[in-house]
């Protein structure tokens, strides 16, 4: 058995399951970090994750695998529009409104697809974007796989280095870091506070959207009521265990994924183990990490409503 | 006494009720959108919710039924939020507190003896308590974000649940993951036979009237919400800021305990797999929209229960999806809560305005 | 020509307080223009205006001759005005080079320009020797170089009206010296500066004029070489004392609080409190005069555990305190009246009987077994509400709902009622209206002839003056020379919060030579 797990764990497979596990987690921590950065709790990570899969499914089921996307975005930015409204206009808390949020997500996916779907949506298949194979690349032993896989793998991969360019070489960065550690010298430099927040908000809406579909469009085809199983905390859990950073939080992520794809593994190869323990090790081990590298330190102002004194 | 009218009457006492029941009727106008279509007009929706909940004896007892494990939740967030924190474990609580139920109830400890239910109830308690206790040391002691470690919390409950049921806990030769039946004198009887509310009622009864007289009669309830109110003015007050955080997540994790045990011993007699469709996930909802006060919760408890059955009905007659009553406890939350900072917005506003 | 900068009757109300009333000021351009008040005159506020940090009410500002609105900071940028804090706006995390440029386009687009940025503050700062590294984290930065980054800012944005708001609050002496040459360049190259402060040598050193402010009215423009100290501190502190003096003491008994070469340090890092020495004695007011800034607020958290002391000892009643939390402290009878009544001092969304109780609630008094004794509470609470004179409330009123005043009663009640023998009165009067500021301070007199030992911190001289048997004047973080009795002349008090000391008190050579 112990044999057995070793050969699986260096295995091409692994590495592949691995970066395909990763991935809705990774373009959804990537979004989430703008919003916490610029100094507000992404908490309804979970909820906007799981719109953004239904509606990705619904979007692909009738129309195409793109459009499913282009729906998913859309809608989860109207949210968080009423989201940000909430939290940076009205400046109520953040953790009540994201805990809606998660509820909201549960409410609309559950009772639309049940609407529009019947009672037995995993047995419908939209429309997938397919994996593809970069030329060159995929040739590549073992690594190879990387680049065997679903386009939005792809584009986790191109937003990790694109996000930390963001944060640290551009002008909009360094705003948004200013916003979310002090966002009242912001404020005597001429910066817009409510208007930065509110892009982070639905830049990670968007990005929640787009992690979320590439549960359904990319990797499954299929919606299951409450797909994200929690994921979504895993994820915020992640940016702070990655201490806000793109590229630790990415690392993060992809330990993560490392872990779900063994216990995975571990349940496919028959073990004697009961289900359940394999599958519990996400969430115990996200709380283990927590314990041990405590929650660092977060951009000052987070969490924190920002008035505009008059 | 027309001065006590009057006091009751202000507009800060009543927006307390005013406001959520808006929240609601707005939440339920919108989730009731979602499920109207050409079969079926608004007005059968909500006549058929209104029936569903009420309608007959049967469905008002077992409105009551779905809204018992929601009030004890209910409660258990409404403390810990008085004191400043979240605690959305009460479903981790509640499935580990039913475990320990089902553990001593089907091992023969007391079999025979009245003493039985009074001790596996406390069992729930205990269990509920201790599996509140991580995050209350961690957010008291180490400032950690309750919400992620009580959902982490959660999920790992709902899985180890799981495990017993299918394995050391499973009845012998029963299809579905579930332990043997309980024991009689284990077992929270019907109050009146024939109909399923149970005298889990009670207990009910009894942990609001404990829980409001803890929050406003007791020195503890007192440092509570100080704590919840202003931590700095209570620290300087001389109030043990930490400890009181952690003592008020036990309680709040026995009370979200109560609502598994009582469930499994009033409701299936034994411990099934999926025993709870999120109750205490609805607990915030109905934690919120009391404002946090027990006597509130008495009423929202209900409400949010008899949604549940009604729409449980909508969804076997007419394959309605009962998660829309999901989108109703958002909308209620977020009006609610939007509410509070409605004045100063439109104070903010008004002076915008007036400077242009 | 038209002065470069001019401010027409300015006037910004806030709620209840008129901060700046019909405020008109002309400044040249290439002056040095110093805003002299005591605490609460309208300096700061005046200049939040100026630089668009606050919306002002109705009033004129006209930039070389032409009139201009401000709404916001960018506004206030972009006309050359810049602003240099007090309180540093400041991001700790990230560099000094990313704090100067925040907000201003780079010019390559959406790039952040680090090189050609760095180059420029490495320029400006060997141009004015401030010795900055572009690349260094501010959270690295000792006080005085934070501050220098805070001009940097300004001198990047080619202000070329520099506000400079207590520029020396946090400053050692060197670093002051230092400072001045710095001004002394600008003024060369033709910028005009404003100054906010409350300290008289500098205004004399370093200003060429004087805007004098008190209770948001200018009492008096006048060029430096014209005028003199003394006159200064008569124009900042000059006015109606109508209130009437207490009575002295009649009985001064033993020492009840000891402090011996206490230093606190202040929320910047840097020490608060230098080194300070004192005792009071039973039935005797020792106030502590001095504007706000230099050490009081500390001293007051220190002795009241709520701020650790750094060194030094803190005796009551014989007994070593030092460190002590509040807990403890109350339990040895000692009182606060804390500044921040809203804060620290009341639990708003209680209601006043709670409020009354919430330091005692364990106290077998007002419990039982855990259980409140709801009746006796209330009982307290309504005797207190009639002896304090409480109005406008009933047992179960919300704090919140309650006047200044009336919150400050309440709190007043609560500490005064256990007989305590020592009070720490930090600005036990600030925000009030007239009758509850003469209701505390008859207060305050009462608990001194029933044999309390107080200490009272206030900027309010009137206060400070009518109530304390003996004075000391707190200047960066040291006392300046005791003054003994009622009958202290109030401008030499004036002139020791601005800086002067007692000739022969307290070590000179420690001084900046102004």
């Amino acid at each position: 058995m112990f044999s057995e797990l070793i050969h699986m764990i260096f295995s091409q497979d692994f590495l592949a399951s691995c970066i395909r596990l990763a991935t809705p987690l990774l373009l959804a921590a990537m979004g989430g970090i703008f919003s916490e950065r610029s100094g507000v709790l992404f908490l309804g990570l979970e909820g906007f994750m799981l719109m953004g899969a239904f509606f990705g499914f619904l979007g692909s089921y009738y129309l195409g695998a793109v459009q499913g996307i282009i729906l998913a975005v859309l809608f989860n930015m109207i949210i968080a529009l009423v989201y940000a409204f909430c939290t940076v206009t009205l400046a109520v808390d953040q953790v009540v409104v994201s805990v809606s949020v998660n509820i909201l997500g549960l409410g609309i996916t559950g009772a639309f697809s049940r609407v529009l779907f019947g009672a037995h949506t995993q047995q419908l298949m939209g429309q997938r974007l397919m994996a593809v194979a970069i030329p060159g690349l995929s040739s590549i032993p073992i690594i190879g796989v990387l680049f065997r896989q679903n386009p939005f793998t792809y584009i986790a991969y191109i937003l990790v280095p694109v996000v930390y360019i963001i944060f640290f070489k551009t002008n909009w960065g360094l705003k948004i870091r200013a916003v979310g550690e002090n966002p009242k010298a912001a404020e005597t430099m001429g910066i817009k506070v409510h208007k930065i927040r509110y892009i982070s908000i639905l830049w990670a809406s968007a990005f929640a959207a787009i992690g979320g579909a590439s549960q359904t469009i990319g990797d499954l085809g299929l919606f299951v009521d409450n797909m994200i199983a929690g994921k979504g905390y895993i994820g915020f859990a992640a940016i702070i265990l990655g201490r806000f950073h793109p590229l630790y939080t990415a690392l993060t992520v992809f330990f993560f994924g490392i872990v779900d794809a063994f216990q995975l593994n571990l349940q496919a190869m028959g073990s004697s183990i009961p289900y359940q323990f394999p599958l519990m090790m996400p969430y115990l081990l996200t709380l283990i990490a927590f314990l041990i590298a405590g929650s660092g330190v977060a951009p000052k102002a987070w969490g924190d409503p920002y008035i505009l004194e008059e | 006494m027309k001065e006590k009218l009057r006091e009751l009457l202000q507009w800060s006492r009543l927006r307390t009720v005013v406001i959520p029941v808006i929240g609601v009727l707005i939440g339920m106008l919108v989730g009731s959108l979602v499920i109207v279509n050409k079969d079926r007009s608004l007005f059968t929706v909500m006549g058929q919710l209104f029936y569903g909940a009420f309608g007959n004896l049967n469905n008002f007892s077992q409105s009551l039924v779905f809204a018992i494990p929601l009030g004890f939740t209910g409660l258990a967030i409404a403390l810990s939020y008085s004191a400043g924190i979240f605690n959305i474990g009460a479903e981790g609580q509640l499935q580990l507190a039913a475990l320990a139920t089902a553990v001593v109830a089907t091992s023969g400890f007391l079999e025979s003896s009245p003493l039985l239910l009074p001790v596996v109830l406390i069992c729930g308690m205990i269990m509920g308590a201790l599996w509140a206790l991580l995050p209350g040391i961690l957010k008291a002691y180490k400032g950690f974000n309750e919400i992620v470690v009580t959902m982490l919390l959660n999920y790992v409950a709902i899985l180890l649940v799981s495990f017993f049921l299918q394995g050391p806990l499973k009845a012998e030769g029963a299809y579905y993951p579930q332990t043997d039946a309980f024991p009689d004198t284990a077992l929270l009887h019907k109050v009146i036979r024939g109909y399923t509310l149970h005298q889990g009622i009670w207990v009910f009864i009894l942990m609001v009237v404990i829980v409001w007289v803890i929050l406003y009669k007791t020195t503890f309830g007192f440092k509570i919400r100080a704590v919840g109110f202003n931590p700095e003015g209570a620290l300087y007050a001389g109030i043990d800021y930490r400890k009181i955080l952690v003592l008020s997540m036990l309680v709040s994790g026995a009370l979200a305990g109560l609502a598994g045990s009582v469930e499994v011993l009033g409701v299936h007699r034994r411990l099934m797999e999926g025993f709870s469709p999120g109750y205490g996930y609805d607990a915030i909802a109905v934690a919120l929209l009391a404002n946090l006060n027990p006597v509130g919760i008495i009423f929202s408890s209900f409400f949010f229960g008899a949604l549940r059955n009604a729409a449980s009905g909508l969804q076997i007659d007419f394959g309605i999806p009962v998660s829309f009553i999901y989108i109703i406890q958002a909308l209620a939350i977020i009006f609610v809560i939007a509410a509070q900072g409605m004045p100063r917005f439109f104070r903010r506003l008004k002076r915008r305005l007036q400077n242009v | 020509m038209a002065p470069i900068l001019e401010i027409k009757d300015l006037t910004k109300r806030f709620s209840r307080v008129l901060a700046n009333d019909k405020v008109s000021l002309q400044v040249e351009k290439g002056e040095v223009r110093a805003l002299l008040g005591e605490n609460g005159a309208g300096k700061s506020t005046l200049m939040s205006c100026l630089y668009g940090l606050y919306g002002m009410d109705s009033g004129e500002i006209l930039v070389d001759g032409k009139p201009v609105y401000i709404g916001n900071c960018e506004d206030a940028i972009r006309l050359g005005i810049g602003m240099v804090n007090q309180h540093f706006m400041l991001i700790q995390k990230l560099t000094v080079t990313e704090n100067v440029i925040l907000g201003l386009k780079s010019g390559k687009g959406p790039w952040v320009d680090y090189h050609g940025a760095a180059e420029k503050i490495q320029e400006l700062s060997d141009r004015y020797n401030f010795c900055i590294n572009p690349n260094a984290v501010i959270g690295d930065l000792s006080v005085g170089l934070q501050q220098r980054v805070e001009i940097l800012k300004v001198l990047y944005r080619h202000s070329n009206i520099m506000i400079f708001d207590e520029p020396t609050a946090v400053l050692t002496p060197n670093e002051v010296l230092e400072f001045f040459e710095i001004i002394k360049l600008f003024k060369k190259e033709g910028r005009t500066i404003l100054f906010i402060t409350h300290k008289l040598g500098e205004v004399m050193t370093i200003c060429d004029s004087v805007t004098v402010l008190r209770d948001g009215k200018v009492v008096g423009n006048v060029a430096v070489k014209d005028t003199s100290e003394s006159e200064l501190a008569k124009m900042m502190v000059g006015r109606e004392v109508f209130l009437k003096e207490a009575e002295p003491t009649k009985k001064v008994g033993d020492v009840v609080l000891r402090v011996q070469d206490l230093h606190v340090k202040g929320s910047m890092g840097v020490e608060a409190v230098r080194g300070l020495s004192f005792e009071i004695r039973s039935g005797e007011v020792l106030g502590i005069a001095g504007v706000d800034g230099n050490g009081q607020l500390e001293l007051g958290n220190a002795l009241t555990g709520l701020a650790p002391v750094t060194s030094g000892k803190i005796e009551i009643l014989d007994e070593e305190t030092t460190n002590w939390s509040t807990a403890k402290l109350h339990g040895k009878n000692v009182s606060h009246i804390p500044p921040d009544r809203q804060r620290t001092g009341l639990i708003l969304n209680y209601p006043v009987q709670d409020n009354m109780v919430v330091k005692e609630i364990s106290n077998h008094k007002f419990s039982q077994f855990g259980f409140l004794k709801r009746r006796v509470i209330k009982e307290y609470a309504k005797r207190l509400i009639a002896s304090y004179d409480v109005r406008g409330c009933v047992p179960e009123t919300y704090a919140k709902q309650l006047s200044g005043g009336n919150q400050q009663k309440v709190i007043l009640a609560r500490e005064f009622e256990q007989k305590p023998k020592l009070i720490i009165a930090v600005q036990p009067t600030r925000g009030l209206d007239i009758s509850a500021i003469e209701f505390v301070r008859a207060e305050l007199v009462k608990q001194r002839d029933a044999g309390a030992a107080i200490l009272l911190i206030s900027t309010e001289l009137d206060e400070i003056l009518s109530l304390s048997d003996r004075i000391e004047v707190i200047y960066e973080g040291q006392f300046t020379g005791s003054l003994v009795g009622h009958h202290v002349d109030p401008m030499e008090i004036g002139l020791q919060m601005a800086g002067r000391k007692v000739p022969g008190s307290c070590d000179e050579t420690e001084r900046v030579q102004l």
